[in-house]
């Protein structure tokens, strides 16, 4: 209310050439003022978010010292004015790559089945911690969610030493049963469990206490009805909670697949991508190539892979978080 | 689905049996205790592993006896961590670097949200949407551009950013500003309009609306949004890993990798000392104010 008052007083003022008080008066405009206050935001995502992620892509173009513009190389298949116009020759080493592929799959697999396999314990976990009485909930939830409070490097550490080559104390439990001693990180397939397993264990814990907020906020006579009505847990769970938790589950499965995709800290430290590059992903295997390798722009290239993957989920997020923001 | 039912509900349940589903909830909530301490279980199985490997000595690591039980315990990691310059290095480092970064994201985040959300200004929606969108831009993709922008910046301005712990005050807002701001936003849109347009009609200015009305009321908005900034911050790898080398400028998580993994040997003991003294401050603060801690958690999807 206030506001209007000063617009509709502003137009009035203006008529008289007055320039100090109008300068004063632009100062004191409440756009104005919000502005300012937004200003250091503004700045900040401007020269720390936006202009490198632009400068990353003009980084791509460039060769191994920054020196010339990366050309392609033997490129009789495509058309000429693509070969010499377009500076795609980080692009091309990429493609041409048999270990590119081999971490564009590792990315998708890693990806995929950590984000389904956080939201199924999450989804399983929040239930029972909603069954239990709310007296008890706090404690469990608690004890649940430490996985997530450890910072990741911290925990990553302690399960590299649960998967140590030679004292892993799994494979000690798996001689008392005469089971044959896993290789955890030494082998491809068991690496890759390894890394999926450890970003599961970190991840499910925040799928569950979303699930757990969005379960509180079924109302419980839907349950009620259901269940007068006969419907038997399976027919609750599909005819009443899911419907009624869809938001919550896509709209954390997609935040989640941006970070598990963009992951680093775990591969990093478990693995550091080996053995043989097996379980690299796009963040660590740009790290390797551009800080270790000392290759910025090839490092740049493979980053920038990420981004049709983060903005078709970014883009999904969004329309979710407008709608509802049109709702409220 | 009501044929379903019928089918299943069948003969033997055609007297009404009062209780049944008393008990059928009793035996869910078994189940549910019975699962919940399995998930428990594996949930904590790495933090209770890097204690007991904290009490052992390197001697009684390397000897093949049952590695989940400690025979002769012992401090004497947590005295030599302690007391080691290098590690207290880190922590200090750390603790500096998560608190100053704590206080800018909130001088940043408070005003701008307070504007976001209240005073409208030419492109302030769009904005708005910009910062949700800038929290979703993951580290691992500006690493590399913000590296050699400020090796460019240093040939320019003669300024050394790399290697240098405070670059981290300069990128670390990065990551929490937009979620804090994010978060500010929806807490002080729930606060009715009536409050601010009374301030302002009483003759409080903005800045004063802001600091008198705002931030008190969304205090709980401000603990959740400062122990998400801390415990980011603290938890930050990539960044510090790939600005910092020199041990005297590293933080706690790289410190800890590459101080105390020297070439081939791994003194599990002290790595493992070293890591669990690195998860205790948020660890503290989560056990203290847990309420806060997964109201800052759940904000970011269900405000949005």
């Amino acid at each position: 209310m206030a506001d209007a008052t000063a617009t509709v007083v502003t137009p009035a003022k203006r008529a008289k050439p007055a320039p100090r008080s109008r300068l004063r008066k632009f100062f004191e405009k409440k756009s104005t003022i919000a502005f300012f206050m937004a200003l250091p935001l503004i700045l900040l995502i401007f020269t720390l978010v936006i202009y490198p992620a632009f400068y990353a892509i003009y980084l791509t173009t460039l060769n191994k010292r920054m020196t010339a513009t990366a050309w392609m190389k033997n490129c009789t298949y495509l058309p000429d004015w693509i070969c010499t116009n377009i500076p795609f020759g980080n692009l091309q080493f990429l493609l041409t790559r048999e270990t590119f592929w081999m971490v564009f799959w590792q990315s998708c697999l890693f990806a995929i089945s950590a984000v389904i396999f956080k939201a199924l314990i999450g989804f399983v976990v929040s239930h029972f911690v909603h069954n239990v009485p709310t007296k008890g909930q706090r404690k469990w939830r608690g004890m649940l969610l430490v996985p997530w409070v450890i910072p990741a490097a911290m925990s990553t550490l302690a399960w590299q030493w649960l998967f140590d080559p030679s004292y892993s104390a799994f494979n000690w439990i798996l001689a008392q049963f005469d089971v044959e001693r896993v290789s955890w990180t030494g082998v491809a397939h068991w690496a890759r469990f390894s890394v999926i397993l450890v970003n599961v264990w970190i991840g499910a814990p925040f799928f569950m206490i979303m699930y757990l907020a969005a379960l509180k906020s079924v109302p419980d006579q839907l349950y009620e009805a259901a269940e007068i009505d006969g419907a038997n847990w399976w027919q609750r769970i599909w005819y009443v909670t899911l419907p009624m938790m869809r938001n919550i589950i896509a709209i954390t499965a997609l935040f989640s697949t941006i970070v598990t995709f963009a992951n680093f800290d775990i591969v990093r430290i478990l693995t550091a991508g080996g053995p043989l590059d097996k379980t690299h992903l796009f963040a660590t295997w740009s790290f390797r190539l551009g800080i270790e390798g000392g290759d910025i722009p090839l490092g740049a290239t493979v980053s920038l892979f990420m981004v049709p993957i983060l903005a078709v989920a970014a883009a999904f997020i969004l329309r979710d978080v407008t709608r509802r923001g049109n709702e409220a | 689905m009501t044929s379903v039912t019928v089918d299943k509900a069948g003969p033997t349940r055609a007297r009404p049996k009062y209780g049944s589903m008393k008990r059928d909830r009793a035996w869910a909530l078994r189940w549910s205790y019975f699962f919940l301490a399995i998930f428990a279980f594996f949930f904590l199985i790495p933090p209770i592993y890097m204690f007991i490997t904290s009490l052992k000595t390197s001697a009684e690591i390397s000897a093949a006896k049952n590695p989940w039980w400690v025979f002769n315990p012992t401090l004497s990691n947590y005295v030599e961590l302690l007391t080691s310059p290098a590690y207290i290095g880190f922590f200090k480092n750390s603790a500096i670097v998560s608190v100053s970064v704590v206080i800018i994201t909130m001088l940043i985040a408070i005003p701008a949200a307070f504007a976001l959300s209240r005073m409208r200004f030419w492109g302030s929606a769009t904005l708005a949407t910009g910062v949700f969108l800038t929290y979703l831009i993951p580290e691992t993709l500006l690493f590399l551009p913000l590296f050699k922008m400020f090796a460019v910046f240093h040939e320019y301005t003669g300024i050394q950013l790399l290697n240098r712990w405070w670059v981290l005050l300069v990128v670390y807002p990065t990551l929490t500003v937009p979620f804090c701001t994010w978060i500010m936003i929806g807490y002080f849109a729930s606060i009715p309009k009536e409050l601010d347009e009374a301030a302002i009609i009483d003759g409080a200015s903005w800045l004063q609306t802001l600091t008198r009305v705002f931030v008190p009321v969304a205090l709980p908005g401000i603990i959740a949004a400062t122990i998400f900034a801390f415990t980011v911050s603290w938890a930050q790898f990539l960044y510090p890993i790939a600005f910092t080398t020199s041990i005297d400028q590293l933080v706690l998580p790289v410190g800890i990798i590459t101080t105390l993994i020297k070439g081939d040997v791994f003194n599990w003991g002290q790595i493992m000392t070293g890591a669990l003294l690195g998860a205790a401050p948020p660890l503290i603060i989560y056990a203290f104010l847990m309420d806060y801690y997964i109201a800052g958690l759940t904000a970011g999807a269900t405000k949005g």
